[in-house]
């Protein structure tokens, strides 16, 4: 069996376009079977690219796509590297047209792409059979109209797209890890029951998913935590032998760090019960985990344990979140809090002349306000400089947009209308996604789950 | 042994997380000597204090002494979330520091690097 090389070339929607590159150039030095993973896709971003498709059926694919694909696919070809990507978000099929478009423009022939459908609920089940389901968290759907209501399906379909032998594979909603393990499976044959192999597997899908996360971004912390040259931090590499033997490394000749710091920070992301991290393939136990730094910038990663899934699978289901309305503006100076505090009331004030009953926040930016509660109760309670630099936060969320557009408007009278001094204002005012995770039984789902290839 | 009070950040790291309306912080000793100290410092009651202005309801804490780790999960921290929150942050993804700035603990001095802004 060959060694698996999987790198990861973007850890979210919008993340560093040119990271892939050098991971890219890494791969292509080493020996074995090398494999580039993209991860994209929030919660809320297959919404957003499920309200695309509505508008325009050939859309709906990640809008960044072409940001990622061009810079690398030349090389990839031609290095054999493959793509395994959920890049396809609310349209898989169109993604794998766009594939080859670029292909074509980038001169590039025989190029194969797959994708994995099924996990798009809405192709299969009516609105109301969805909204039956088991509520795990989140929101209540209630009669909310549904935008999008996707199954996480798990690495088997992403093992089978490759074994049509193709250079890349698109998926819409699976789940982060799957992208890693999916290669993994298609390459070492594991199976279904090798439990800790593919605990192995899906942590280093986990450590993988979120890019930089692991290789010293979301870490640094200056004096504490130091990182070298974060501005060209290296993505991350893993590297997974046939028995589960698994390192943790980054693209050649770049910024960032590996070590047991930077690994153990990202074990723990988003994670709640070490010992029973839920996915559709295997039930990962991370307790009895250990991290050995066996040169600078590996870390070898052993003792992942695995049990079998749980008997459901998650189905996140978006609906219409309404309207989020938001103004800021500065103060600076001698006596900024004072001022800064004046303009809070001000906005509270003409909340309650204009009618609006929705509630508002209103925070002062340098107090700590991420930190605080909606009735800012840390601040008030805090000694605080009265000079210095604070900036009023207005929030507000309504689903009506010309209410959230008024506090925000608010906001911008303060230039004229409000305390003196005030600077800098700026307005936001953004369609909202708000999303429930339900369970639905495998046997529902796995009937309309296919790979296919498609060509231009 | 002269011991000092400090805040967790002096001796260990940690990263924020969301799910829903819950939020994880993991907490990491920089020294694995240090591990032991902290789990009797770093106690559910005290984080849930620390968390309970947003309406925090309830901890639950995890012990990994192969990393030198805490995971904490705290219920109803994120003031609904994604979701529903009125935060400028509603992810949470700035509270690893909250817990890291206000949890005070008591330490041996000699634990601290000679660097350390906080001896």
């Amino acid at each position: 069996m060959p060694k698996v090389f999987i790198g990861c070339g973007a850890g979210f929607s919008g993340d560093r376009f040119d990271a892939a590159v050098p991971v890219v150039d890494t791969l292509a030095k080493r020996d074995g079977a090398r494999f580039l993973i993209f991860e994209v896709l929030a919660e809320r971003t297959l919404a957003i690219a499920q309200r695309l498709r509505i508008a325009d059926p050939d859309a709906g694919y990640s809008p960044y796509l072409d940001h990622y694909i061009e810079p690398i696919l030349k090389k990839v070809k031609e290095n054999q590297i493959r793509i395994v990507s959920n890049l396809g978000a609310a349209n898989p099929v169109s993604a794998a047209k766009r594939v080859h478009t670029i292909a074509k423009k980038l001169g590039i022939k025989d190029l194969k792409v797959a994708v994995v459908l099924g996990d798009d609920l809405l192709g299969v089940y009516s609105a109301d059979e969805v909204r039956k389901l088991p509520t795990m968290e989140g929101i209540s759907v209630g009669d909310r109209d549904i935008i999008a209501a996707n199954v996480y399906l798990g690495a088997r379909p992403i093992a089978e797209a490759l074994a049509l032998d193709v250079d890349v594979v698109l998926v819409g909603r699976s789940t982060d890890a799957a992208l890693t393990l999916g290669p993994l499976i298609h390459v070492h044959g594991w199976n279904e029951n090798d439990w800790d192999l593919l605990a192995q597997g899906t942590i280093a899908g986990h450590l993988l998913e979120c890019g930089g996360q692991v290789t010293g971004a979301y870490f640094a912390d200056p004096g504490f935590k130091d990182v070298p040259n974060l501005a060209e931090v290296g993505f991350p590499i893993a590297e997974i032998e046939a028995n589960g033997d698994l390192i943790i490394t980054k693209a050649d000749n770049t910024g960032g760090l590996v070590s047991k710091a930077t690994v153990t920070e990202q074990i723990l992301y988003e994670v709640h019960d070490p010992g029973n991290y839920l996915t559709p393939d295997v039930t990962l136990d991370v307790m009895s985990v250990e991290l050995e730094e066996v040169a600078p910038n590996r870390v070898r990663l052993t003792g992942a344990k695995g049990k079998p899934p749980p008997p459901t699978l998650k189905v996140t289901v978006s609906v219409d979140g309404g309207w989020l309305g938001e103004g800021e503006i500065t103060y600076a100076g001698p006596n900024a809090l004072a001022r800064a505090e004046l303009a809070a009331s001000i906005i509270r004030r003409r909340s309650q002349i204009l009618g609006i009953q929705e509630p508002l926040r209103v925070d002062i930016i340098g107090t700590g306000a991420v930190h605080d509660n909606d009735m800012s109760a840390k601040r008030v309670s805090k000694k605080l400089s009265q000079n210095g630099e604070y900036r009023v936060r207005a929030a507000i969320r309504s689903f009506d947009q010309k209410t959230a557009q008024k506090i925000s408007d608010e906001v911008q009278s303060l230039y004229c209308s409000g305390p003196a001094a005030g600077g800098g204002v700026r307005q936001y005012v953004s369609h909202q996604v708000s999303t429930a995770s339900v369970l639905i039984s495998p046997e529902k789902v796995m009937s309309s789950i296919f790979v296919q290839e498609v060509s231009l | 042994m002269s011991t000092l009070e400090v805040p967790l950040h002096a001796v260990a790291h940690g990263r924020s997380g969301d799910k829903g309306n819950r939020v994880n912080v993991s907490i990491i000793a920089y020294d694995p000597n240090m591990f032991e100290v902290l789990a009797g410092q770093v106690t559910e009651a005290k984080v849930l204090d620390i968390f309970r202005h947003r309406g925090a309801s309830g901890v639950k804490r995890y012990v990994l002494p192969n990393l030198n780790a805490f995971n904490f999960v705290i219920d109803d921290a994120l003031e609904g979330g994604v979701n529903a929150s009125l935060n400028l942050d509603g992810h949470g993804k700035t509270l690893s520091f909250l817990l890291l700035g206000e949890l005070m603990v008591r330490v041996p001095k000699a634990s601290l690097p000679l660097v350390s802004p906080y001896l």
